[in-house]
């Protein structure tokens, strides 16, 4: 009896204590009823207008077209030495993978799709590999494979350091995060109009496109799986006089590995996506193929070029994938 | 041709030898309130009145204390009594507020970004409660990393892990990554890395508290074992007074953030200082941890086994005693003698009392603890003579003085 008693006390208590917490009317009440209040005198007083007192769009973009002119000129040697080292760049890989007989790339892909992921994925690999070539598509794919290596390669020669530096500063990574966010979600024709003005059309200014749009989840990556190392591990290694740079290179780099290499998995996937766009600038391989079937209204092309773009993600991803996954399990404790 | 003992040996107070590390004024203050002169602002305040008034955390509230070579010196505290901080504050991987951390002779918080890494390569090896080995390596390069860092080559360095894996009994596990041990083995691993750059000091934070009480003894046993034969200062970090008392040269209680007894085990049983220490020694069996060497007592008279019998008898006589010990010149026990003894030696004609000596009682040794003493001194009623590692008489207990104490404490563990 008495404990039914108490119990009736104790939630009558609880009542009155939830109670007592909403006492004031909620925020939505008061939100909704206020901006009624001012929907209807706004109404009623300033009528139905959508203009606004001021423009300030032609100044500011002047001065940003002014700004982008005068880099370009100012700056111009120095584009013209840069775009010529990726071009270099990207002209020998392109011809190493326009050199190679087809077989001994088909054969090859096979070989690691079976080292890495198994046999299934293999034989599909190479199957993928084959009906692109048939498709014609061939050389597009090699160029395409070109484009992503080296937007690839110089994604993770930048993003790495970047992920690394705003692993170490809070500040720093406090001021990258919103440039890397504007970076992944900034229409890519935005960037494209200055990128063409630095570097002119072609493969080039697709590669730093690319760069643009792709680098941010190695970046990212970096820095999430630098910071993720365990700090016991850290402190331990610490103690026993490791330098800031041992420290980076033997403990934390090795131990993010598999972190970053799940960035430059994205980073890939975002490049080939990238690839279509890219193709606006002059960029040449799949992505030209699709842009070209556009304008001609040829979905026939415009698929089979689409398919040779998602056969290399799959192939590229899985694989990394299954790197990736492989390092984790032999790093797990 | 008697004697008695001189002044009984010195307790086994504090442990003698060089200071090797040397602890003054520490203070570690997390928050607004830290600063150079938390020495004053801070002296009268307790942790909860710098966590409620100046939001910050009081880990260090004025450390000090000296550990000299050799010994093994056991910080003990619960969680939050700061002592994980002190340790990571004695190589600075938390810097100290204010204070001085003196290691043979120089103070470490005086030194360079440079100066200290080499201090934390060549001075110190550090074990940590979760092992805080790299995953991504062999057992054998864990062991090598504080070589690896100080630039040894790498096959001197992997000679010189293999042979302290060998030490700790992990021969065979080199090239396995620890992922793929036991937790007892991973600490064995993390022992052996840190003794791989033979250092003076090791650092221990916890080392076995995450391991399984049987591995934890063990443990305890093997690090026990390795002392003897390395001699090195250990500063070992725990929360178990059981352990403190059965591995530690000298305990420091902790109390947030401040020392509040510092002592040997016996003295800290015997004497805890208030009633937080005291509650600890609750926990912890007094007769498991007391020595005989400490409650002993003087012998009174002493005979020679070149004394006559009428000597013996006459001397037994006249302090009124029934029995005396008998030792040598060099004060090794030789046994006991009575009054009868005496008296037939005597009959027997006036040689000395050499064969009438009986060792009734076999001796107990003065490092024993009450427990194991009394089980060796159960069938000997009255005196049991106390004789230390070299087997020379050093004292007397009386058996009934062992058995209380064990005794007691058992009624008051089943009373509770």
């Amino acid at each position: 009896m008495a404990v039914t008693t108490r119990l009736k006390e104790r939630t009558d208590e609880i009542r009155e204590a939830t109670r007592s917490g909403l006492g004031a009317p909620p925020r939505a009440v008061i939100g909704l009823a206020g901006f009624v209040a001012f929907f209807i005198v706004m109404v009623v007083v300033w009528g139905p207008r959508t203009e606004f007192p001021l423009d300030w769009s032609r100044g500011i973009s002047r001065q940003i077209n002014e700004g982008v002119e005068t880099i370009t000129v100012v700056w111009g040697p120095a584009f013209d030495l840069v775009s010529d080292a990726v071009l270099r760049f990207l002209l020998l890989i392109e011809t190493a993978f326009l050199w190679t007989p087809w077989p001994v790339v088909v054969v090859g892909v096979a070989i690691i799709a079976w080292i890495t992921v198994g046999w299934k994925f293999s034989v599909f690999g190479a199957l993928a590999l084959l009906t692109t070539g048939l498709f014609g598509l061939w050389d597009s794919a090699m160029e395409t494979m070109a484009l992503i290596v080296v937007s690839v390669f110089l994604s993770i020669v930048v993003g790495i350091p970047f992920g690394v530096l705003a692993a170490r500063s809070n500040t720093f990574d406090a001021l990258l995060k919103p440039l890397l966010d504007g970076m992944q979600t900034m229409p890519s024709f935005v960037y494209l109009v200055p990128v063409v003005m630095f570097f002119g059309i072609g493969n080039v200014p697709a590669v730093f496109a690319t760069i643009i749009y792709a680098a941010p989840p190695t970046i990212r990556f970096t820095s999430l799986g630098i910071r993720e190392v365990s700090p016991q591990v850290v402190e331990a290694a610490r103690s026993f006089g490791t330098t800031p740079r041992q420290l980076l290179l033997k403990v934390q780099l090795p131990m993010a590995l598999p972190t970053i290499m799940a960035g430059i998995n994205q980073t890939t996937m975002m490049a080939l996506a990238m690839m279509v766009i890219a193709s606006l600038v002059g960029a040449g391989g799949l992505g030209e193929e699709v842009q070209r079937a556009l304008s001609r209204a040829r979905p026939g092309e415009a698929l089979l070029g689409g398919l040779g773009i998602v056969f290399l993600a799959i192939i590229i991803d899985r694989i990394t994938q299954a790197w990736a996954k492989s390092r984790q399990e032999a790093l797990r404790m | 041709m008697n004697q008695t003992t001189e002044d009984l040996p010195e307790l086994p107070t504090s442990a003698n030898g060089e200071v090797r590390v040397s602890v003054r004024g520490l203070w570690k203050v997390f928050g607004p309130a830290a600063g150079p002169d938390v020495g004053e602002t801070l002296e009268d305040k307790t942790k909860d009145q710098v966590q409620d008034e100046m939001d910050s955390v009081l880990a260090l509230h004025d450390v000090s204390f000296d550990v000299h070579q050799g010994e093994t010196f056991v910080v003990m505290g619960l969680s939050g009594s700061g002592k994980s901080t002190l340790v990571r504050c004695l190589i600075r991987l938390i810097e100290p507020t204010v204070g001085e951390v003196v290691i043979d002779g120089e103070d470490i918080l005086s030194y360079t970004e440079e100066e200290l890494t080499q201090a934390r390569r060549q001075k110190t090896g550090m074990v940590f409660q979760y092992f805080g080995l790299l995953p991504h390596r062999t057992v054998i390069d864990n062991v090598a990393w504080g070589l690896e860092v100080q630039g040894v080559p790498r096959d001197d360095r992997r000679e010189r892990a293999a042979e302290l894996l060998r030490i700790v009994g992990l021969d065979g596990w080199e090239d396995y990554r620890p992922a793929a041990l036991s937790g007892g083995m991973q600490q064995r691993v993390g022992l052996a890395r840190a003794l791989a750059c033979d250092p003076e000091i090791l650092l221990m934070d916890e080392p076995f508290s995450a391991l399984d009480p049987l591995i934890r003894r063990d443990m305890q046993n093997e690090l026990m074992r390795l002392q003897e034969q390395m001699h090195k200062t250990i500063i070992f970090i725990t929360h178990d007074l059981a352990e403190a008392t059965k591995i530690g040269s000298r305990i420091a209680i902790m109390r947030d953030g401040a020392i509040v007894q510092i002592g040997t085990p016996e003295e800290i049983m015997a004497n805890p200082a208030d009633d937080y220490v005291a509650d600890f020694t609750r926990d912890v069996r007094t007769s498991s941890v007391v020595t005989v060497g400490y409650v002993m007592e003087r012998c009174g008279v002493l005979l020679k086994p070149t004394t006559t019998s009428r000597d013996a008898l006459a001397q037994l006589e006249s302090d009124g005693v029934d029995a005396a010990f008998v030792v040598a010149e060099d004060g090794a026990y030789r046994g006991e003698i009575c009054r009868e003894e005496a008296r037939n030696a005597a009959a027997n004609g006036n040689g000395t009392i050499e064969h009438a000596v009986s060792r009734r009682c076999e001796p107990v040794l003065a490092s024993q603890c009450l427990e194991d003493a009394l089980s060796k001194a159960w069938p000997y009623e009255g005196k049991v003579p106390v004789v230390d590692d070299e087997e020379r008489l050093v004292g007397m207990v009386e058996r009934d003085v062992l058995a209380e104490a064990v005794f007691s404490e058992e009624r008051e563990e089943d009373g509770a």
